[in-house]
């Protein structure tokens, strides 16, 4: 598929009326608008539509994410944002009553197959919530938890190595090495946030999903999650549900602008926020809602 | 009038007072334009005048139920004639008794001297002066109370925080009472239990290993020496209890891991009731399933593989101990479990955890403080269950470890000692009171022992 299937840039055709242009009242059946595919997707949704009982959270949404690449997801609260990133490695599962249709692969094995895995997907694509969530366990058990798990280490030597890896690769070793059996829940916000993404990593996944992963940091615990997704992006793909619009223009390669349930535009980041296809992403990044 | 009559007096007068400090404030309220231009809401300067009808008044009617009747007695002692006043403190007490069961019509006063007689006579007058002149002075004092609550109300006036503060004081009296309660057992048993060691050294009792407590009540009696060791009792009572702990606590543990974390709503809706009803079946009921249905067929199952079991055994009653804890446990451990924070759960799941990972390596480690919590208060209720042991576990105090011998506990020889004719400062009866205190000590040092484990793992993971 072509990066440039869909037309870049300009306005839906159905703007015959001058005032369709102000509303900001979403018409059924809205297309996608901006470049939602690319030639080889680490991840592909094709049509998924996302059910909570019977309430619909997610309209038929179509996109692909590249190898890595960060694409970030904004839009208003309430948009399913957060569901669409939670269905992309099953999250959803825990949740009674949610059912997932349409077509979502990755590397084109199709993860809604019934014979598929969901533990060992989920090792494949990590997730970093929004809360920090040590768990009852030391810095650096917390750490070798998956890795313990999946069978990552023949002996404590590897462990030992994968903990100071995955930690180095969170920024965080510097600043724990010295208390690494202490609890994990005696670091500060920002800091478990980083022992978070640290547990994340360690058990290799290929892709990590991360869902506002800010929101209850300070800037500058912010400003060093964010360098970090930057360094992070060169092994791994991510993709980031965001509230803050400056964060998704400063870490992120593409964004896409989600309301009501529908994905409407997905550029990238630049023009999203310079020049937005869509009257509604408009109207969200010079906000009028959200 | 009776003191409940005035009880009720003074509540009816509390609530007309109610009506009355409401109504006094709603009419201040109406010229100044509404009741926002008072201080407080007018139910509070209800309250308030209904409090100072009310407080006082009960506060007198307490104290008076409590010295009325000591103040008549002594009175109506002093004015007896030196020639039937009583000699010493016991002879006080029965004359006094006479006089009042003659004053109550309860024996026939004929045949009675002059002097009891007028006694009786006079000890009726003087309570139907106190119960006229309480009425009275209670009446005074609720109407005066009314008055003043009445008269002080005014827009400025801060009702509400007096309501406050009489609320808060109101708590801190139940509080306080149960506190009382609490202590006044402890101490009765600590007096009584003193007796006994009067007679028996502190020392035999607690590291004794002989219990057999009929003493002899006839000099001459013979083979009725009255030895009290309590240790075989207490081995009874630990043997039962850890019998009924190795019962409760897996079953209860993986029944509440199972409705916690992978029965669905539906699922969970029935079996946790269901499990609960086990918490409402009465012990006695237990007892007899226990001595009747699982002891014999422990015994004829134990006779099959050629081990000779106790038709009373400590297995019986454990086991049947244990089931009745199971929903105790259970509930107490679902809570906790459902406390964990959710994020803890899709944490782990999200790092390719199956649920039963999770279950053993994050949500456990961070419910154990409050496990282990229930677990140690099941353990105190084992240790003080009575009707199940009496009924199943036996008699005999026999030093043993083995589950299939017949042992006794505690509380099956407090009762034992506390039932049928006895007399009350013979070292068999109050021995009954220095097991009770050591059972109390042991269940105590458990709670305290189960509060600390609490706080220090909570401190560690919250």
């Amino acid at each position: 598929m072509n990066q440039n299937a869909s037309t870049a840039g300009t306005k839906p055709a159905k703007d015959a009326k001058p005032e369709a242009m102000q509303t900001l009242e979403l018409t059924d059946n809205e297309a996608t608008v901006g470049q939602c595919f690319t030639d080889k997707p680490k991840m592909s949704m094709r049509n998924v539509n996302v059910f909570y009982e019977d309430k619909q959270a997610i309209h038929d949404v179509s996109v692909d994410i590249a190898k890595n690449e960060v694409i970030a997801m904004i839009g208003p609260s309430g948009c399913g944002k957060s569901t669409f990133l939670r269905s992309l490695n099953r999250m959803n599962d825990t949740v009674d009553g949610c059912r997932v249709e349409g077509k979502i692969c990755m590397d084109g094995e199709d993860l809604y197959a019934p014979k598929l895995d969901v533990v060992e997907l989920r090792a494949r694509v990590g997730i970093v919530f929004q809360k920090p969530n040590p768990f009852p366990k030391s810095i650096y058990d917390n750490v070798a938890y998956g890795p313990k798990l999946h069978g990552l280490a023949d002996s404590r030597v590897d462990l030992d190595e994968i903990v100071e890896k995955s930690l180095r690769k969170a920024s965080l070793w510097d600043e724990v090495k010295e208390r690494l059996h202490q609890a994990g829940t005696g670091l500060s916000g920002g800091q478990q946030q980083r022992l978070y993404i640290a547990r994340a990593i360690a058990v290799s996944p290929e892709m990590i999903l991360m869902d506002e992963p800010c929101s209850a940091l300070d800037p500058i615990a912010t400003a060093k999650i964010e360098e970090l997704i930057e360094e992070l992006s060169e092994n791994f793909t991510i993709a980031i549900v965001t509230h803050s619009m400056q964060q998704a223009a400063r870490v992120s390669h593409r964004t896409a602008y989600f309301h009501l349930g529908r994905l409407i535009e997905v550029n990238p980041t630049e023009q999203v926020f310079t020049m937005p296809a869509h009257r509604l992403t408009e109207a969200y990044i010079t906000g009028r809602f959200g | 009038m009776q003191a409940t009559n005035i009880l009720f007096l003074i509540l009816g007068l509390g609530c007309f007072a109610f009506y009355l400090g409401r109504g006094r404030s709603l009419a201040i309220a109406k010229p100044l334009g509404g009741v926002r231009h008072l201080h407080s809401l007018p139910s509070y300067y209800g309250f308030h005048a209904a409090l100072w009808c009310a407080l006082p008044s009960l506060f007198l009617l307490s104290l008076w139920m409590i010295f009325d009747d000591l103040l008549i007695n002594s009175m109506v002692m002093d004015a007896l004639p030196a020639a039937s006043a009583p000699a010493d403190s016991a002879s006080y007490n029965l004359l006094l008794n006479k006089i009042a069961n003659l004053a109550d019509g309860i024996l026939p006063r004929s045949g009675e001297s002059a002097a009891l007689v007028s006694a009786a006579d006079q000890m009726l007058n003087y309570r139907v002066v106190s119960r006229w002149s309480l009425t009275a002075l209670i009446l005074t004092l609720s109407l005066v109370g009314m008055a003043w609550g009445w008269s002080r109300t005014a827009p400025l006036f801060r009702a509400r925080p007096v309501v406050e503060a009489v609320a808060e004081k109101s708590l801190l009296a139940c509080a306080c009472l149960a506190i009382f309660t609490t202590l006044g057992i402890v101490l009765s048993v600590l007096f009584e239990s003193i007796q006994f060691f009067r007679s028996v050294p502190a020392f035999d009792f607690i590291f004794g290993l002989d219990w057999s407590p009929q003493t002899a009540i006839r000099e001459d009696q013979v083979g009725s020496s009255g030895s009290f060791g309590a240790v075989p009792l207490f081995v009874g009572t630990l043997l039962v209890s850890a019998v009924a702990m190795v019962v409760a606590v897996p079953i209860g543990l993986m029944s509440a891991i199972f409705l916690a974390e992978y029965a669905n709503k539906t699922v969970r809706s029935y079996a946790k009731p269901a499990l609960e009803v086990l918490a409402g079946i009465p012990t006695v009921v237990y007892g007899f399933f226990a001595a009747l249905t699982v002891a014999p067929f422990l015994r004829d199952l134990g006779e099959g593989f050629g081990l000779s079991v106790s038709s009373e055994s400590a297995l019986a009653a454990g086991g049947v101990m244990g089931v009745m804890i199971i929903p105790f446990i259970s509930s107490l451990a679902d809570d906790v479990i459902t406390a964990v924070p959710q994020s803890m759960r899709d944490g782990s799941l999200a790092m390719g955890a199956t649920k039963s990972e999770t279950v053993r390596r994050v949500i456990i480690p961070a419910a154990l403080p409050g496990i282990v919590g229930g677990i140690m208060l099941a353990v105190s209720r084992a240790i003080g269950e009575t009707m199940i042991v009496v009924m199943a576990a036996g008699m005999a105090a026999k030093l043993t470890a083995n589950p299939l011998d017949s042992v006794t506990t505690v509380t099956v020889q407090i009762v034992t000692l506390l039932t049928g004719d006895q007399e009350f400062d013979s070292p068999k009866t109050l021995a009954a009171f220095a097991l009770g205190l050591m059972l109390f000590t042991v269940t105590l040092l458990l709670n305290i022992f189960a509060l600390h484990i609490v706080k220090k793992y909570r401190e560690q993971y919250e």
